[in-house]
């Protein structure tokens, strides 16, 4: 199971190394409210747009080993902007990857941007 | 030790109530009982006779099986009378030679109906109403006939007048005293129920004493009146009261009234040692109660004292509320106000036709009795009051008149009635039962029905008993919040109203005017299923692509590995050959999973997202159809292979199974939507377990509503009867559309019906009388759904764009490498955890991808 460490990720975005970033796919391809898949050094990574702000969360669910949190439906609960898995319903933070139903859980989040009409990504 | 035998005479609903009560009791094994029927069959629901016009049949009206009492060691005698009753040697003896002994003889021989010595009675086509066998002979007589008349305008006359009506006769009620329900009612209800009932059409003539039925002119039979008027028609129903059937022990020596019925104590025993008597044709304190609650009380007072427990019964409340030819009734207590210095509050509204009168005591004080014409609403807080010895409040009126403010009025709340109150008074069930069932976590009218019984017997407490749901589960600091998430302060019910009357086609516009926040995985798909029921725009239009959950958004079922199944449509269960064979295909080139489904379908498993364009391609070139087992929405029609090659079959049940799946095909409800056709009685299909179940019959299609199997089981009812294919459509489209208005989210239809005020009735009335005027709009409603159907999977391949949204990665052709499949018995599965481990470790994969 992943954890991460919340700290550390807001760190990395408050403070991005130049460099680092990858381009992953066209800006436009990922639009308001509907995540898309990106494989990034073997990693599987959902990103989403919600109202014009990027996110960049681990596609796999650790309640269930599978892929499928890109397919989630996005929104806010309680002021926080959230996905919900499409398999059990559980809500991970966009911002944090931290799991509202069990704050032990977590995905691991990553810095994304758009630059020059690309989604570019800081991946490890 | 020797076991109690126990005989009961009279297999009716007391003396079935009695047995039950036996049965329950501790020492139930001590008892051996056995039970006499002169019927032939066991105790049905005499109280919902009516229903029988309506499409019930004699099996849903049954109280008991012959199962459960073999179960339950209960041996009964069917179509057998007893005759003979031997109280020195205590043995009784049927008509037809059977002796048997007993310890403890319970005489529930209830009542016949009282035909009034009128020369001519004992012609064909003059009837009574009281079993089965009555309504057969009703049913066969009203086919002859064009006009018919009840004598007898109490509350039995009126139902009766009700199935006359419902038989398509033209009808009268002849009443002999002055005005309609004489006995229940006050002189201004009365009135009013007359205007009422004659303005549908039902011909009301009181003061009418008859004198002969001689041969008519124009009609089969003339009615001669003492006041030298005449009425003619093709046949006549005796609702004339009824009588104690107390033969058996008039002969055989057991203390009577003077006016008949068996005399009992206060612990139902008749005068002759171990023999007692309940229901109506016992007579306590010189009265004879023709009601079912006393006469369920006075089997629980036997029983008890029979099992060596306690309880007397000291008489009975003849309060009821019922609804007749459609109007409100309802009597309580003193109705007439005979108490000395009784005092009355009367409210008449000419208007809307209401009438109302309270009886108060003398000192303002105490609540004495009530009539109640046109509404009975409140009815349950009033008889609460009046039952309780409630102080009243100041201004007593206020609890009748109507309230300007649109608040619930001076209702005195359930709050203020103590905890021994009977909120029902067939089942017996206490307010405290019902607050317990609460704080056992009941929180639903339907889940109380379910584990109290309150309010399944003539249902007249429902609204009462819901009020103290709610009023307990907000005292327990469970908010009653119906609101269906943080974003809407509204319940799905009343966004689909708006959505509806504000023509609002997107979730944006929705939650700017009536919402806040961005919305959530319970506002959005609940939102795009209104906007499909009502406009039925394709679900992968920009704007409401997002809202769908991801089965609908990639139009297929996610199963636990994150990959899809595919169900292409195969209605009414049908397929040819080719097509089967197109499929097969498919599912072999794509290495996909194939199992049939309980829905008469082919569900293809295991498929990566970006196969499923590829695969749906060659679907669609062989002529496939989406099939939606991934929305909230019609799902499948099963069918039994009917008329057409069965043997036994009615009707051509594949056809009408095809014809209703291709209707109803793609509608999008608050939840899957089942249905299946039977081509016979012996119902192949199941369809008495679906939302929409149809069986044909010799008359016709029989309609069955709100089943479904699953988690919670439960049988469908019947709807209705004798259908032609047009009705039938017309009233499933009027169903599915009202159930798509009112239902709240994920409830299924059967929760549905159990949480709409007035159950099955109420629906029927909506539905058959559109009572509610509705229908026409229900019926563009759906004609609108179905004229705009497209199958999605259909459009999306002709749109590039759209096919785009099904890359696995926007950035590589990879397939995902969670997905690990192994074989089992021939076909793919997915590998479970410990499979997963090896097979990583042995191709050296990284394990954290």
């Amino acid at each position: 199971m992943q954890v991460a460490n919340s700290e550390e990720t807001n760190a990395e975005q408050t403070n991005p190394q130049e460099g680092g970033w990858k381009a992953v796919c066209d800006a436009e391809v990922v639009v308001d409210n509907l995540g898309v898949r990106a494989l990034v050094d073997g990693a599987q990574i959902a990103i989403f747009r919600v109202q014009n702000q990027l996110f960049a969360i681990d596609a796999i669910d650790p309640f269930t080993k599978a892929a499928v949190l890109s397919r989630g439906i996005v929104g806010d609960l309680k002021g926080q902007i959230v996905v919900a898995s499409p398999l059990y319903k559980q809500h991970f933070n966009l911002q944090t990857g931290v799991c509202l139903e069990d704050e032990s859980v977590a995905v691991k989040t990553y810095p994304v941007r758009e630059n020059n009409g690309k989604i570019e990504l800081q991946a490890p | 030790m020797h076991k109690q035998k126990v005989v009961v005479v009279g297999n009716g609903m007391v003396g079935h109530k009695f047995i039950e009560n036996i049965l329950s009791s501790e020492d139930a094994q001590q008892f051996e009982v056995i039970t006499f029927s002169e019927e032939p069959r066991l105790a049905y629901d005499r109280v919902q006779l009516s229903s029988y016009f309506s499409g019930s049949t004699a099996d849903d009206l049954m109280l008991t099986s012959e199962s459960y009492y073999r179960e339950n060691g209960v041996a009964y005698v069917l179509g057998d009378k007893v005759v003979e009753i031997n109280t020195d040697q205590n043995q009784v003896v049927t008509a037809k030679g059977r002796v048997e002994t007993y310890d403890k003889l319970v005489l529930a021989t209830g009542s016949y109906p009282f035909v009034p010595p009128i020369p001519g009675r004992e012609q064909p086509h003059c009837l009574v109403y009281r079993t089965i066998e009555d309504l057969e002979a009703i049913m066969a007589s009203a086919e002859q006939s064009k006009v018919g008349v009840v004598v007898g305008g109490g509350l039995l006359g009126l139902e009766a007048a009700n199935a006359l009506k419902n038989l398509g006769l033209e009808t009268h009620v002849v009443e002999f005293a002055p005005r309609l329900m004489a006995v229940q009612l006050d002189e201004g209800g009365g009135q009013l129920l007359r205007k009422k009932i004659e303005n549908l059409d039902v011909n009301v003539h009181t003061e009418k004493n008859t004198q002969e039925i001689v041969a008519g002119e124009n009609r089969r039979y003339r009615m001669n009146f003492a006041d030298g008027s005449h009425l003619e028609t093709d046949m006549i129903l005796f609702s004339a009261g009824i009588r104690p059937q107390d033969e058996l022990a008039r002969e055989f020596g057991l203390e009577m009234g003077e006016r008949g019925g068996i005399v009992v104590n206060n612990f139902c025993q008749t005068s002759v040692d171990n023999v007692y008597a309940i229901g109506e044709c016992a007579l306590w304190n010189n009265r004879i109660f023709g009601l079912v609650a006393p006469g369920y009380q006075m089997a629980k007072v036997a029983a008890a004292h029979i099992a060596g427990g306690e309880g007397d019964f000291t008489g009975a409340d003849m309060s009821t509320k019922l609804k007749l030819l459609g109007v409100d009734v309802a009597s309580i207590g003193d109705a007439q106000g005979r108490t000395p210095g009784a005092l009355s509050f009367v409210y008449q509204d000419g208007i809307n036709e209401i009438y109302k009168r309270l009886v108060v005591s003398a000192d303002g004080k105490k609540l004495l009795g009530a009539v109640l014409v046109g509404e009975a609403e409140d009815y349950g807080n009033l008889l609460q009051i009046c039952l309780n010895g409630m102080e009243l409040p100041e201004a007593p009126e206020q609890l009748i008149v109507p309230q300007t403010d649109g608040g619930a009025g001076m209702a005195m709340g359930v709050d203020a009635l103590p905890e021994g109150a009977t909120i029902c008074t067939c089942h017996e069930v206490t307010k405290g039962t019902i607050c317990s069932a609460v704080a056992d976590g009941a929180t639903t009218i339907g889940e109380i029905k379910s584990c109290t019984k309150a309010g399944t017997g003539c249902g007249g407490c429902v609204a009462l008993a819901t009020q103290l749901v709610n009023s307990e589960l907000t005292k327990l600091g469970v908010e009653v919040n119906t609101d269906i998430c943080e974003h809407f302060p509204h319940t799905r019910q009343e966004l689909y109203h708006i959505v509806r009357v504000e023509k609002i086609k997107s979730f944006e516009e929705l939650v700017a005017k009536h919402g806040r926040g961005l919305g959530c995985d319970i506002c959005k798909p609940a939102v795009a299923s209104i906007l499909a029921s009502c406009w039925n725009n394709y679900i992968m239009d920009e704007s409401l692509a997002p809202l769908q959950d991801t089965n609908d958004y990639f139009m297929a079922n996610m199963q636990k590995n994150g990959t899809y199944s595919i169900v292409p449509r195969v209605a009414g269960g049908e397929i040819s050959p080719d097509k089967l064979i197109a499929m097969g295909e498919v599912a072999k080139k794509f290495n996909l999973y194939t199992k049939i489904t309980g829905g008469q379908r082919i569900d293809l498993f295991g498929a990566q997202l970006h196969d499923l364009p590829a695969i749906w391609k060659e679907l669609v070139d062989a002529g496939f159809e989406t099939g939606h087992a991934y929305g909230k929405a019609v799902r499948t029609v099963k069918s039994c292979v009917g008329s057409t090659w069965c043997r036994y079959g009615v009707l051509d049940s594949v056809g009408m199974a095809i014809k209703i799946e291709e209707r109803y095909k793609g509608l999008r409800a608050p939840h899957k939507l089942k249905f299946a056709v039977s081509g016979c009685t012996r119902e192949c299909a199941e369809a008495q377990s679906k939302d929409v179940g149809v069986i044909a019959t010799e008359n016709g299609w029989s309609l069955y509503t709100c089943g479904n199997g699953g988690m919670k089981p439960r049988h469908a009812d019947l709807f209705a009867t004798g259908l032609d294919d047009e009705t039938l459509i017309r009233y499933i489209d009027r169903f599915l559309m009202f159930y798509v208005r009112t239902a709240d989210r994920l409830q299924r239809t059967s929760v549905w019906m159990d949480n709409l005020e007035g159950g099955l009735d109420y629906l029927r009335k909506v539905i058959i009388d559109d009572k509610l005027g509705v229908c026409e709009e229900l019926e563009n409603e759906m004609q609108h759904v179905v004229g705009t159907y497209q199958c999605e999977w259909k459009t999306t391949l002709n749109d590039e764009q759209k096919l785009k949204r099904f890359r696995t990665f926007v950035n590589s052709d990879k397939k995902d490498s969670t997905v690990v499949y192994v074989q089992e018995r021939d076909q793919i599965r997915p590998a479970n955890e410990a499979e997963i481990v090896s097979f990583v470790s042995d191709s050296g994969a990284k394990a954290e991808a």
